[in-house]
């Protein structure tokens, strides 16, 4: 068959795409806000029956590491007076891996450590007895009045020193242990075993209300 | 001086061909990336800082509570606020949405319900504790403080 036209130049002109796709791109450029799922977790106790009460349980003072921080945004950090919360991450670890009392199975915990924690764990007799349950707690308390961002910076500062034990006991870096998700085995193995025998216990108060400040 | 010879001169058009390509592929990466915003926020949102963030992993999980001084200050006042959804709600009103939320999720998932708090970080803590309080209520135990991660040396 004849062709009825000659042939069309086969070439589309392409020089007007790029101003296209910058257009779209200027567009989503615009709309975009990268969705950022990021931050701190926590998890709340479970709600109280007026009716039971939660059950008492008596820890011995030394057990527990007190941080209080009144509506001035001033902290009490185990009776001492402090304005920031620089450095606190470090007490809290060298408080949480002190074996005053340990029983047998928190001595088994502190053979399983590694060598690096285990040169950090002091055996003081006025800090916490052992890091498994029952041993140290690290109570944070806050007023009405306290700064939401001074609250989380010191919350931030206790997880730290949890991820840092944590991290260290299978060998990461506290960053690189809470970035592992849990979807393989593998990582959820690895979560366990940082975790094995230290729970991160942290109390979270009411707040008083005296200063109220909302 | 015959004997230099100016250089000849560079070709100075820079080909353009590949450009579009480039373009596209900017393009698709923000296509990708992007979540177009569904609600507006009423509330000021200026996430505190934090270093040791986690990331939650299935976001179908997540609720959102905002919580900050309201933007127009004249209809809503200058106390912290919480905004959820799109309309500012008041404390009371947490647990009710709470079980709207999880009614969205299937039924296996109900109790893995995550409340990401967006809180501004001049809120002071009566307001989160209160809010703390009322997720309690409602069987809501996950929280999340949004947080913005800050590089320190």
């Amino acid at each position: 068959m004849p062709s009825k036209r000659g042939r069309m130049s086969q070439e589309v002109n392409a020089g007007s795409m790029a101003d296209i796709a910058f257009l779209l791109l200027i567009f989503f450029l615009v709309t975009t806000t990268i969705a950022s799922d990021k931050g701190i977790l926590n998890i709340l106790p479970p709600k109280q029956d007026p009716n039971d009460p939660p059950p008492e349980v008596e820890l011995n003072e030394r057990n527990i590491f007190n941080i209080l921080i009144n509506a001035n945004d001033q902290l009490l950090i185990e009776g001492d007076f402090r304005t920031d919360a620089v450095g606190l991450s470090d007490e809290i670890k060298k408080f949480v891996l002190n074996f005053g009392r340990p029983d047998e199975e928190n001595m088994a915990l502190f053979n399983s450590l590694p060598a690096s924690l285990r040169g950090m764990a002091e055996q003081s007799p006025e800090s916490s007895d052992y890091p498994g349950s029952g041993g140290a707690v690290v109570s944070i308390k806050t007023n009405r009045g306290t700064s939401y961002e001074l609250y989380l910076e010191v919350l931030d500062q206790v997880k730290k020193a949890y991820f840092e034990i944590y991290g260290e006991r299978v060998g990461l870096t506290a960053e690189q242990y809470r970035q592992l998700s849990g979807r393989t085995a593998a990582e959820a193995e690895l979560i366990d075993k940082g975790k094995e025998g230290i729970p991160m216990a942290i109390s979270i108060a009411e707040p008083d209300k005296l200063g109220g400040g909302d | 001086m015959a004997k230099f010879k100016k250089k000849t001169k560079a070709d100075v058009n820079i080909p353009t061909s590949a450009l579009p390509d480039i373009i596209f592929m900017l393009l698709f990466f923000f296509m990708v990336v992007t979540v177009l915003r569904e609600q507006e926020i009423l509330v000021e949102q200026k996430i505190p800082q934090a270093t040791q963030l986690q990331k939650i992993q299935k976001k179908t999980l997540i609720s959102y509570l905002y919580v900050g001084k309201p933007k127009n200050t004249s209809l809503y006042g200058t106390e912290p606020r919480i905004q959820a959804n799109d309309v500012l709600i008041n404390t009371s009103d947490i647990v009710f949405w709470v079980t709207q939320e999880k009614d969205k999720l299937s039924e296996a998932e109900r109790d893995q319900i995550t409340i990401s708090l967006k809180a501004d970080r001049d809120v002071k803590m009566g307001p989160i504790s209160d809010i703390q309080f009322e997720l309690r209520e409602a069987d809501a135990r996950k929280l999340l403080y949004a947080s913005v991660g800050r590089v320190d040396l």
